[in-house]
């Protein structure tokens, strides 16, 4: 895979911790943090391992630091994408 | 008039060469025993590191069939217990059976074994659906922890109540506190109380390297674990065990025992916040501290060390001394503190164990063990962590924490037998 | 002196999935036992066990409280929910510190365990995902609690088999002695992940048979092992007095007693400890045996297990001295939530003043005990007296009395 969209990663979110108790993450959410929209330490640390598996990738941990919204990630992971 | 509940022996098996000597001699020197992990080839993981046993349970008289029955953990604890009773010098032949009881504190249980079975009966992770036909006869004890005490009460002929306690990584200091309830209570006279654990294995391995809470100094592994040093990037996995025969004061005055040290206090809180997180306030660590020095009727001014949890996390060692001021206030500022696993890493539920050991044996060596490793001050952590050489001092007082996953607190005060009237 | 009381009670069981649902169940002899359904049972020589089937962890907790955990910490966010409201403890009425969680635990979180385990050997270090070292151990269950409801007290968890679900109700009462006000007690286990059935299988002492009536059938003559279950039950217990001027609605009894031993190590020709952990036990309460009127037993199934504690109680009650229930013929064992679970019955029993029936057992009538089998008994009920033996050498015994 050479890119992450939002759909790819909403998928991953779900898979993490499921659907937020009704709650839809729309596009609109894309930049909030995470831990506003449910996602605590150990959610984020989940998607970054499902990442790792799913896009071949090693995220350095202070990457992880800055992985705090939807929207950050998708750029980490695109950007370290684009780079392979 | 509650018993008393003191210490009379103590077996070691920690990283390094097994002993209690060993270990006290290690410790006081300020060397490391973290390494390059030489238990499973680490070269796939993030973190590669542990502070590992030199461990061969035939050298250490275990037998064939207990070696065959029990998994590392359980060698460990069999092996300590057995260094404790010969330290006592208690002849527990002549002791009534149903007064002996058994705790043993445990993170992971059998965590080795459990995982090299699973290979066997899955086909090295081929089958969900495992083959039954490659399941050795023990199994069930692997998956179970409480196999664990069953091992020490089976070691020293124990036949009243025995238990494992398993609060994480404050089970070592929880299952000192939960014997010395016992003693207090009546409802043993000798524990044979302790921890033990062996996680450094794949599967642990791989849990501390996915929360990113294992440090990565993989080219310097001597100086992998920095308690806190600013420059700390997490703590190293270590194993094994500490176990100690704990004693009714009177029990122990009749035989005519040598006493380390009183367990004069202890007592356990939890965070409720998070199940790895810590708050920064250090809030119910704190409470531990403070509950468990109320239970010892000592005033946190009589404190004269602190023998820290220390793991070598950002967050852990930021929160331990948060907690020590607010439950010592400035007293804080004027005790040393230090943490022995920058020198044999964090053995999850065994650890608080291995600590309590280095505790009594600084009260009676009047000795601080160093916190190795330490040289750059971190300005959130501004206590006195005795960097790199032991102190000699005489102690009356020694605090020793612990903290764990699942928001697990605990505190425990040792005193020295001239305390005792 | 504090007296220790369960205000409040929750279940989750084979053969129902809360407390008066397990409760009518157990009355009318309704059994959870039945082919494995998680799995596919058909290679393995135990096909019988009894599941919580039906049991929807979403109704008892957010998604994101299921998605970090093993069923056996799912179980026990439903018991909690059912026993905290069944206290009607106002939480606000507690400062966090004088709560606390006290579980105990037996196989840990199997299921969750062996999945990742997979992940690992068949994928590698990186595909382990960040939920294991918080939902595997055995702790994770207290610590969940301890979260979810903000309970900051002296937290603890103990293992000792089937035997630990009665040490931590005695842990309970020593920190209420201490001064905490509220302890939320019991446990829950799931250990029925195919690991988890195949480690089982190397005791020996699990039941071959295929007919779930006939599989597990503690001191009949044809008793041949014991099915495994999974669930539990999770009790609030507090002082007496507390409660009472917090003016709980209903005070099931006290936990009026308390021993645990441990059986002489193999070869040693002494006898067994669970008869002294029920004499101590009954000692600790302040009762003699002629006071107590129901056992709950260990009932294993196991024929040498089954004889001893055929004469353990022949020894404190005579012949036929005392009615003995074994309500989990209809749920198998539950490990860490077997005895909670047989506390919880004793406690029914004595609100409903009737003794479940141990259905499908027809006793050997050399063991010479009272079993009641086939339909409850209405009696008069004050005491009772409950037995568990964990394997590999624990016995612990908890007498529970009416107040």
């Amino acid at each position: 895979m050479s890119s992450i969209s939002f759909d790819d990663l909403k998928a991953i979110m779900s898979r993490c911790i499921g659907e937020l108790d009704g709650k839809e993450i729309t596009e609109a959410d894309l930049a909030t943090p995470f831990t506003d929209i449910g996602y605590d330490s150990l959610a984020v640390l989940e998607i970054a391992s499902q990442l790792q598996r799913e896009y071949s990738l090693q995220i350095p941990d202070e990457a992880i630091e800055e992985m705090d919204s939807p929207k950050a990630v998708i750029d980490y992971v695109n950007a370290n994408l684009a780079a392979v | 008039m509650t018993a008393r509940a003191v210490i009379t022996g103590i077996g070691v098996v920690a990283p390094g060469q097994p002993g209690r000597e060993n270990f006290w001699e290690m410790v006081v020197k300020g060397r490391t025993a973290t390494r390059r992990i030489t238990l499973f080839d680490p070269a796939p993981f993030r973190s590669r590191i542990g502070a590992e046993c030199d461990f061969d349970p035939e050298q250490n008289g275990l037998t064939y069939q207990e070696i065959a029955r029990t998994d590392r953990a359980g060698q460990f604890a069999i092996v300590a217990a057995r260094e404790a009773v010969a330290d006592s010098g208690i002849d527990l032949g002549t002791e009534e059976p149903h007064r002996i009881g058994v705790s043993v504190g445990n993170g992971v249980g059998n965590a080795i074994s459990m995982e090299q079975e699973y290979r066997k009966v899955s086909d090295n992770g081929r089958q969900w659906l495992v083959d039954q036909g490659y399941m050795v006869p023990h199994l069930y004890s692997y998956v179970m922890s409480s196999s664990l005490a069953t091992e020490v009460a089976w070691a020293t002929g124990a036949e009243g109540p025995t238990t494992v306690v398993s609060s994480g990584c404050c089970a070592g200091i929880d299952a000192v506190g939960y014997a010395v309830d016992l003693i207090r209570e009546g409802s043993a006279e000798v524990m044979m109380a302790g921890a033990t654990d062996a996680p450094i294995y794949p599967i642990t391995v791989s849990c501390f390297d996915t929360l990113r809470a294992s440090s990565t100094s993989n080219d310097d592994p001597e100086h992998a674990c920095r308690p806190f040093d600013l420059r700390r990037n997490g703590l190293v996995l270590g194993e094994g065990s500490a176990v100690f025969v704990i004693e009714e004061l009177e029990h122990a005055r009749r035989r005519g025992a040598r006493i380390y040290c009183e367990v004069a206090g202890y007592s356990a809180r939890a965070n409720g916040y998070h199940m790895t997180g810590l708050r920064p306030d250090g809030r119910e660590m704190g409470e531990a501290i403070t509950a468990a020095l109320d239970e010892a009727r000592i005033n946190p001014d009589e404190i004269d060390y602190a023998n820290a949890h220390g793991s070598g996390t950002r967050q852990n060692d930021r929160h331990e001394t948060a907690a020590y001021k607010r439950s010592l206030g400035e007293h804080a500022y004027r005790i040393p503190v230090s943490s022995i696993k920058s020198m044999v890493g964090h053995s999850l539920g065994s650890i608080g164990s291995i600590e309590i050991a280095a505790s009594a044996l600084s009260i009676d060596r009047g000795t601080v063990p160093p916190t190795a490793n330490y040289e750059e001050r971190d300005p959130e952590c501004d206590l006195d962590y005795v960097p790199g050489t032991a102190r000699e001092a005489d102690l009356d007082v020694v605090l020793s924490v612990g903290s764990g996953f699942g928001g697990f607190q605990s505190a425990v005060v040792l005193t020295s037998p001239r305390r005792i009237r | 002196m504090t007296t220790s009381v369960v205000t409040g009670v929750g279940v989750v069981a084979p053969n129902g999935l809360d407390r008066e649902a397990w409760w009518q169940a157990t009355l009318d002899g309704k059994s959870g036992l039945g082919r494995i359904g998680r799995f596919d049972p058909s290679r393995y020589p135990v096909q019988i066990a009894g599941e919580a089937f039906g049991f929807d962890p979403a109704d008892h907790a957010p998604q994101r409280l299921v998605s970090e955990t093993d069923a056996m910490t799912q179980y026990a966010f439903g018991a909690t929910n059912e026993a905290l409201a069944d206290a009607v403890v106002r939480p606000e009425d507690f400062s966090d510190l004088e709560m606390a969680v006290i579980t105990a635990n037996s196989s840990g979180g199997v299921e969750f365990g062996q999945r990742e385990l997979q992940k690992l050997y068949a994928d590698g270090p990186q595909a382990v995902g960040a939920y294991m070292s918080i939902a595997w151990f055995y702790a994770a269950t207290t610590g969940q609690l301890s979260i979810r409801h903000g309970m900051r007290g002296p937290c603890g968890v103990l293992c000792s088999e089937q035997a630990g679900g009665l040490d931590v109700l005695a842990q309970a009462r020593r920190v209420l002695a201490k001064g905490t006000r509220l302890v939320v007690s019991g446990g829950t286990d799931a250990s029925l992940s195919p690991y988890g059935l195949v480690c089982q299988l190397a005791t020996g002492r699990l039941s071959t048979r295929a007919r779930p009536d006939r599989a597990f059938i503690p001191f009949d003559p044809e008793a041949g092992g014991y099915v495994p279950g999974e669930g539990g039950a999770i009790l609030v217990v507090e002082d007496l007095d507390e409660a009472r001027a917090r003016g709980a609605e209903r005070i099931y009894g006290e936990i009026a007693g308390y021993a645990a031993t441990f059986d002489p190590r193999p070869g040693s020709g002494r006898p067994p400890g669970l008869r002294r952990a029920a004499e101590l036990a009954l000692a600790d309460a302040g009762t003699l045996p002629d006071a107590v009127d129901v056992v709950f037993a260990d009932g294993h199934g196991v024929p040498e297990l089954d004889r001893a504690e055929a004469e353990a109680l022949t020894a404190l009650f005579g012949a036929e001295g005392v009615p003995v229930s074994v309500p989990k013929t209809m749920t198998g064992r539950l490990y860490a939530g077997g005895a909670p679970l047989d506390v919880a019955a004793a406690l029914l029993a004595l609100r409903d003043q009737v003794i479940p029936p141990s259905v499908n057992a027809r006793p050997d009538p050399g063991y010479r005990l009272d079993l009641v089998t086939h339909s409850p008994r209405k009696a008069r009920l004050r005491t009772a007296l409950v037995l568990a033996r964990g394997y590999g050498g624990f016995n612990a015994a908890v007498v529970v009395r009416s107040v």
